[in-house]
């Protein structure tokens, strides 16, 4: 059996209606052209590094490795970059994308907001329209980010279907590119979805650990014993792993959302607790009944409550190069308390998961290992919940 | 030839969508029966996914309430076989890729060869990924229904040669839905088609009134109704049975008239 473009493995795929084949035909060949063109990559570089503030700091965590007692730990400062967190990599890259190809109209879903921020962000720099589909239960989870995007000149639809968090936001961006496909981009926002978006989105946040390599050398002359983030779809996870996937001697941990624990139906751990299937444009593994029937997800982090995962870190799995470890709603609300004491850094909700797994690991290691963790996100966004979580009611 | 074939001897074909299991299973069984006879030329079966990313809010709302009432693909199955004792017209599955691919594909092509399945529609399977059904589909006398969509353009070709069973011409951009009007040239996308196979074309996607239905057989081999019978089902719900073979009569009488 021949197997179509943009494979992982067994994994990856362009599972789409007829209607967008030509559309994900045209962004491939675009792509394939931008991405060597010397012009493109100087303006996004630019961008990156000028509106951006790239490269982002590898900051090393004094405190924190005291107080756990074991490997040293760097903190990848993704929380620093314009709009709070790693999705303006991606964004700015394909927003610049669109625009070569005479798109001038971008959509695109988000979870915890952050994604839709930054698009919208984005819009507003490159002067594009910007439509964000978002969960209408995230939307209510995360206001202060939908508020963020109607200032910056978006429009925020609540979708209301399925379980109105970040799959139906995926599932009506798709129908939105389906019934409007002449002038507008999808621009999705994680590694994930059908051929050419999972490659296109990992070049994007590659810059990641293009930065982080070459900064650990920089300060320790060696590379790190492991690389830890969290994965939802998977898009800061792959941009923190990409340059290190060659060096055979760095673990690479992604840490899924367990939401309540694995042993429970309230989790989001897809490579933990799914199967394969094929949904959303693509095959990887996925949240699902025996029937096939796409589970309803839970997790606390609204960007990492969903029942896929990309389809690289699907192969990277089967293949043993990443491990991919389950943090419940508990463990990661402790690291995002801790790390904001220890270091005063409040990480997003969603990088808190990665926290929390340098939390258990670094203690187990040596004082001469290294660990670079990625704080893919700040956490002003998520004060609000985690304080109702501890049952303090507060208003944003 | 395949079955299928059998419902576009007769002139111009209708055919209508159901959600198996909106709101029950006996329901579904009424209304099949109730279309049958009032002049349905193959029926589209739909079975219900979580996450129906083709369609819009209607067949949405019909697959949230199937799954609600316990639907599985195993009672599907079964209601198919249970309707086969006594209709005889072509029927065809509508569902998702993940579907299939969690029955596991060559079981689940022998279950719809067994219950006497003629065809299967996966709209999220596109040209470059059929392969991965189709050998299995073919091995069991299941024809895989390819799509072609107005911004198909250079693809209908390569698409047309590989067809089997029949083609279907969605009319508009967008998910399945009423329309008020269709724009897309319909003639244009089926003469490309006829250039290149004679396996037939339905069109789709946004048809709800006699007229239309008229207007699009005309242009093709028949016309697909979704949206539009689910309503009555929304209004009717388990009385719905004669209001759709109602329906499905006027649909069938409009589309064979000159």
């Amino acid at each position: 059996m021949s197997e179509s473009k943009g494979r992982f493995g067994v994994h990856g795929g362009q599972y789409i209606p007829e209607t967008l084949m030509n559309a994900v035909i045209e962004l491939e060949k675009a792509y394939d052209h931008y991405k060597n063109d010397p012009d493109f990559n100087r303006e996004l570089t630019e961008l990156l590094n000028n509106y951006a503030g790239r490269p982002s700091l590898l900051y090393r965590a004094d405190k924190l490795t005291r107080e756990l007692g074991g490997a040293k730990i760097y903190l990848k400062r993704e929380d620093l970059n314009h709009t709070g967190s790693h999705k303006i990599n991606n964004v700015l890259g394909q927003a610049l994308l669109a625009k070569k190809m005479g798109k001038t109209r971008l959509i695109a879903e988000t979870g915890a907001g952050q994604h839709g921020v930054a698009t919208a962000t984005a819009a507003a720099l490159l002067d594009m329209e910007c439509v964000v589909f978002m969960g209408e239960e995230d939307t209510k989870r995360q206001a202060l980010n939908v508020y963020r995007m109607r200032l910056l000149g978006a429009d925020v639809i609540p979708v209301k279907s399925g379980t109105a968090t970040l799959k139906d936001a995926v599932s009506e961006a798709m129908r939105e590119w389906t019934s409007r496909i002449a002038d507008t981009h999808y621009c999705l926002g994680s590694v994930m979805g059908p051929h050419p978006f999972p490659t296109i989105v990992r070049d994007f946040q590659a810059v990641i650990s293009r930065e982080s390599r070459a900064q650990i050398l920089e300060a320790e002359g060696r590379l790190p014993d492991a690389v830890i983030a969290c994965v939802g779809g998977g898009s800061n996870a792959i941009g923190s792993f990409y340059h290190f996937i060659p060096d055979e001697g760095v673990r690479l941990i992604g840490c899924e959302a367990a939401g309540r624990g694995i042993d429970t139906f309230e989790t989001a751990a897809t490579v933990n607790t799914g199967r394969i299937g094929i949904f959303h444009g693509m095959k990887s593994y996925f949240c699902q009944d025996e029937y096939g029937q796409i589970a309803p997800v839970y997790s606390i982090s609204a960007g990492l409550d969903y029942p896929g995962v990309g389809p690289e870190h699907a192969y990277l799995h089967d293949i043993g190069r990443a491990e991919y470890v389950p943090i419940t709603d508990d463990e990661a609300v402790n690291a995002f308390e801790y790390l904001s004491r220890t270091e005063g850094i409040i990480p997003a909700i969603e990088s808190a998961h990665a926290i929390a797994y340098a939390m258990k690991l670094a203690p187990t290691m040596d004082k001469d290992k290294i660990i670079i963790v990625t704080v893919s996100g700040r956490g002003d966004k998520d004060c609000a919940a985690i304080a109702r979580y501890r049952g303090e009611d507060i208003h944003e | 030839m395949s079955n299928i074939r059998s419902a576009f001897a007769n002139g111009k074909a209708f055919i209508p969508f159901i959600t198996c299991g909106d709101p029950n299973l006996e329901t579904t069984a009424k209304i099949v029966r109730a279309a049958a006879e009032n002049g349905a030329d193959l029926i589209e079966l739909g079975i219900p996914f979580s996450d129906p990313t083709a369609e819009g809010p209607v067949i949405q709302g019909a697959n949230i309430r199937a799954l609600a009432a316990g639907v599985t693909t195993d009672k599907v199955f079964e209601l198919v076989k249970e309707l086969r004792k006594d209709v005889k017209i072509p029927f065809v599955f509508m569902t998702y890729a993940n579907v299939v691919y969690s029955y596991d594909a060559e079981r689940f092509m022998a279950r719809c060869c067994e219950a006497g399945v003629d065809g299967i529609i996966l709209p999220d399977l596109p040209y470059e990924e059929k392969n991965e059904f189709a050998d299995v589909a073919k091995q069991y006398g299941v024809d895989l229904i390819s799509m072609i969509a107005p911004t198909s353009e250079d693809r209908i070709a390569m698409i047309a040669k590989e067809a089997s069973g029949f083609i279907y011409v969605v009319s508009s951009l967008g998910v399945t839905g009423e329309r008020s009007e269709i724009t897309t040239n319909i003639s244009e996308l089926v003469e490309l088609v006829r250039k290149n196979t004679n396996v037939p074309c339905a069109v789709g996607f946004g048809i709800s009134k006699p007229e239309q239905a008229k207007a699009m057989a005309k242009l093709s081999d028949g016309a697909i109704v979704g949206s539009a019978i689910i309503k009555i089902l929304e209004k009717y719900g388990s009385e719905a049975a004669p209001y759709v073979g109602q329906f499905v009569k006027e649909m069938k009488s409009a589309v064979v008239s000159d």
